[in-house]
């Protein structure tokens, strides 16, 4: 049966890495839920966190083939569980006088913050995992939402330890 | 201590410094700083080929012969993209080249310049690795990477991408450079449980077989490959691109797998309870419907890419490492449980094969409308010739019957197109086979339609004096297609008659590039012209053979379909001896 996986994928921050490991999931097959890259406390590598709807032994096909890439250096799969999850959410509402004060009820409730306010509308930035931003959208689609962007989701591991750290206890995946 | 050059110095003093002693390519505006100090090299031969898909399959059959990495060079654009088809089949076949090519000048890339591709982008899922270099300084350690990636691990082709201004620009040159690799660390050594293990099975197993691929040539691991043989007396069936790796004359090999393959070697899978396979990869042609495949047997898996492991079939014993130190360690551990007294009889097992073997052999009709058997042809070919020789192939029905009906005795003899089957691979890989190897006889047995897609490379083998053999398989057809055109579409031949009996005269146009060209249309003159071919030694030869368009290629597993299918011949099933061992 599909289920979601999180990997975390440490690479080198070189041209083209991005593209070559974005295609080599479109060439095998695989859709990818979200991808979010970003610097590390290594200056020279980058960190991706993607999210893919697979059954298992897809998965470990795609992640061997991902550890053959050269500029990949370590792959992790983080379970729910034992990491922390995110992602970020900004959306514009529209909040005009009546409607207002029921939309900032509602940023505060999910310990949400408006970071724009227009005459006729706020934009509100909340950070959550897939789950809570979804409530958060499903509560704020009555007022009206002009417009909406996500990031993909980014993941740690609980506890002390480091993906980058020779001790790492985290299950390195293929 | 590093000195100033150009970055074409850089290139050309880095490919020196590798090692490399031929380029096959082309020049063109991009690359062209490259060519300028390339003149002057005294350890790089460069062969000016006439397409650079020439240039690429020629790096490929360097490489296939001397274990060593093939280059091939060429510019920008239409000059890059024509090493796309070469590039593919050396990553299907894991074959080390680096490819070389120029690239618009930095500033002018993403522009849609004059000759501009972006052959970084179309070759990232057919190269190991590829390289587009910003700055000259770099070249010495890209260099060195990609020769070092093309030929560790699993072998494949790398792509090195020179913008024209980073050819032009100073450049420090620095040997040997820094390998600069944080995420390459191929696994060779085996790990020693699991070879404890596959060694259990293999002393236990009552039915095994070895499933030999590509990899053992490639892991130089076929002379370990004998001894775990011999030692353990398993029969061996060696794949495609396994050929030579084990000498087809002994007792102990049963042929070739997959889809025309023996019936003895695919009738071993279908009841064998053990699967040894090292360096294969369970491709489609060789499994047949894969659900259907050795259903019986256990697994052990020996590769040295990981990702191939359980890819197609579940291995019960995994074991990622190079082979040849694999085979090393098993034949050890396979005489320490022999010695305890472990040790399976394998004898029911080799008379039910022997009895395949006999009821089965590997044949051939002559034709009914009198026309000379394309079989006949190849197999007098090996007889004459001799195992010494290196044969390359085409694709289609002739290459076939060269797997078949010439008896490979050593390694590195014969090379061909296996995962990608890509037509008019043979006349280009000869040249880069005869280059490699020139003490060595070079033939490539090549089809009609094979032939015109590639042969403008025989101009190239005149002129460079690179004096190869040609064994043209002329049915007039593009026979394979006729095939299943005859067995599966009514004989509806669409767009499979080339005509090329009649038009070109291939006797003709092999005069007019340089080669001494001959005709043979009749079995009595078969041996007589390949014996003229061979006493040539100053011009490359083509031997154009007119032979029937009917002959098909037996045994043959219908693609789809499971092995236990396989026709030894048009409409005749074996008959499986089904006594139990």
């Amino acid at each position: 049966m599909a289920t979601r996986h999180t990997l975390s994928v440490l690479v080198e921050d070189k041209p083209g890495v991005l593209a070559r490991v974005a295609s080599l999931f479109s060439r095998r097959g695989f859709n990818i839920e979200s991808l979010a890259v970003g610097p590390t406390e290594h200056p020279t590598v980058s960190r991706m966190t993607i999210v893919v709807n697979v059954e298992d032994l897809p998965l470990e096909q795609v992640t061997k083939q991902l550890n053959k890439l050269v500029n990949v250096l370590k792959i992790v799969e983080l379970e729910p569980a034992g990491s922390v999850q995110r992602e970020l959410l900004l959306v514009k509402v529209k909040a005009d006088l009546a409607t207002r004060s029921h939309v900032l009820e509602t940023v505060q409730l999910f310990r949400a913050k408006v970071v724009d306010v227009a005459t006729d509308a706020v934009t509100i930035e909340a950070t959550g995992t897939a789950d809570k931003l979804d409530a958060l959208i499903r509560v704020l689609e009555p007022f009206g939402i002009r417009e909406l962007v996500q990031s993909g989701m980014v993941a740690v591991g609980r506890g002390s330890r480091s993906m980058s750290g020779s001790d790492t206890r985290l299950r390195p995946v293929g | 201590m590093a000195e100033t050059l150009t970055g074409a110095q850089s290139l050309v003093r880095s490919l020196e410094s590798v090692g490399a002693e031929v380029v096959f390519g082309i020049p063109g505006g991009a690359i062209l700083p490259a060519y300028d100090p390339l003149f002057d090299s005294q350890g790089v031969r460069h062969i000016l080929v006439r397409h650079e898909q020439g240039a690429g399959h020629a790096a490929e059959g360097y490489a296939q012969a001397t274990g060593k990495v093939g280059v091939c060079m060429a510019t920008s654009g239409p000059g890059a993209t024509n090493l796309v088809t070469p590039i593919a089949d050396a990553y299907m076949d894991s074959v080390p080249i680096v490819a070389i090519t120029g690239q618009v000048p930095s500033a002018a890339i993403g522009t849609d310049a004059f000759q501009e591709a972006d052959i970084c982008g179309i070759t990232m899922p057919i190269t190991k690795h590829n390289f587009l270099v910003q700055h000259a300084d770099d070249i010495p350690s890209v260099i060195a990477q990609a020769f070092h990636l093309a030929s560790t691990g699993r072998p494949g082709p790398v792509l090195v991408d020179l913008p024209k201004d980073v050819l032009q620009s100073p450049a420090q040159f620095r040997w040997p450079p820094d390998l600069d690799l944080a995420g390459y660390h191929p696994t060779t050594r085996p790990h020693a449980k699991q070879v404890r293990e596959a060694a259990r099975l293999i002393a236990e197993a009552k039915r095994p077989v070895l499933y030999v691929g590509g990899g053992v040539l490639k892991a130089r691991a076929t002379a370990e490959l004998r001894v775990l043989a011999e030692v353990t007396g398993i029969p061996v069936v060696t794949t495609l691109m396994a050929r030579g790796a084990f000498p087809d004359s002994h007792p102990q090999h049963l042929g070739m797998p997959g889809m025309h393959g023996s019936v003895a070697a695919v009738t071993a899978f279908q009841k064998s309870d053990l699967l040894i396979c090292l360096g294969a990869r369970f491709d489609d042609r060789v499994t047949g419907k894969l659900s259907t495949f050795a259903p019986d047997a256990k697994v052990i898996h020996a590769d040295i890419d990981p990702a191939e492991i359980g890819k197609n079939r579940v291995a019960d014993v995994p074991i990622v490492g190079d082979c040849r130190e694999t085979l090393a360690d098993l034949v050890v551990a396979v005489q320490e449980l022999y010695a305890t007294g472990t040790r399976a009889d394998l004898t029911g097992w080799w008379r039910q094969l022997d009895d395949m073997r006999e009821r089965y052999p590997l044949g051939y009709e002559w034709p009914h409308d009198g026309s000379l058997a394309p079989q006949y042809v190849i197999e007098r070919l090996g007889k004459i010739v001799g195992p010494d020789a290196v044969y390359t192939s085409g694709v289609g029905q002739h290459q076939m019957w060269a797997s078949q009906f010439i008896s490979y005795e050593h390694p590195y003899t014969w090379l061909n197109s296996g995962g990608a089957g890509t037509m008019g691979y043979a006349v280009p890989a000869a040249m880069g086979a005869k280059v490699g190897r020139p003490e060595a006889t070079v033939w490539a047995i090549d089809g009609d339609g094979c032939f015109q897609m590639t042969n403008q490379e025989l101009v190239t083998c005149a002129i460079e004096g690179i004096p190869i053999k040609v064994a043209l398989i002329n049915n007039g057809n593009l026979g394979m297609v006729r095939q299943w055109q005859t067995l599966f579409y009514e004989g509806r031949y669409s767009n499979t008659r080339l005509q090329s009996r009649r038009i070109p005269d291939f006797v003709k146009l092999s005069e007019a590039m340089g080669c001494v060209g001959l005709r043979v249309e009749s079995k009595d003159d078969v041996d007589a012209a390949i014996e003229k071919a061979m006493s040539i030694d100053d011009a490359p030869v083509v031997i154009d053979f007119v032979v029937g368009e009917d002959a098909m290629v037996w045994p043959m597993v219908p693609a789809g379909t499971s092995n236990d299918e396989i026709l030894a011949a048009r409409d005749t099933r074996p008959v499986f001896g089904e006594d139990a061992v």
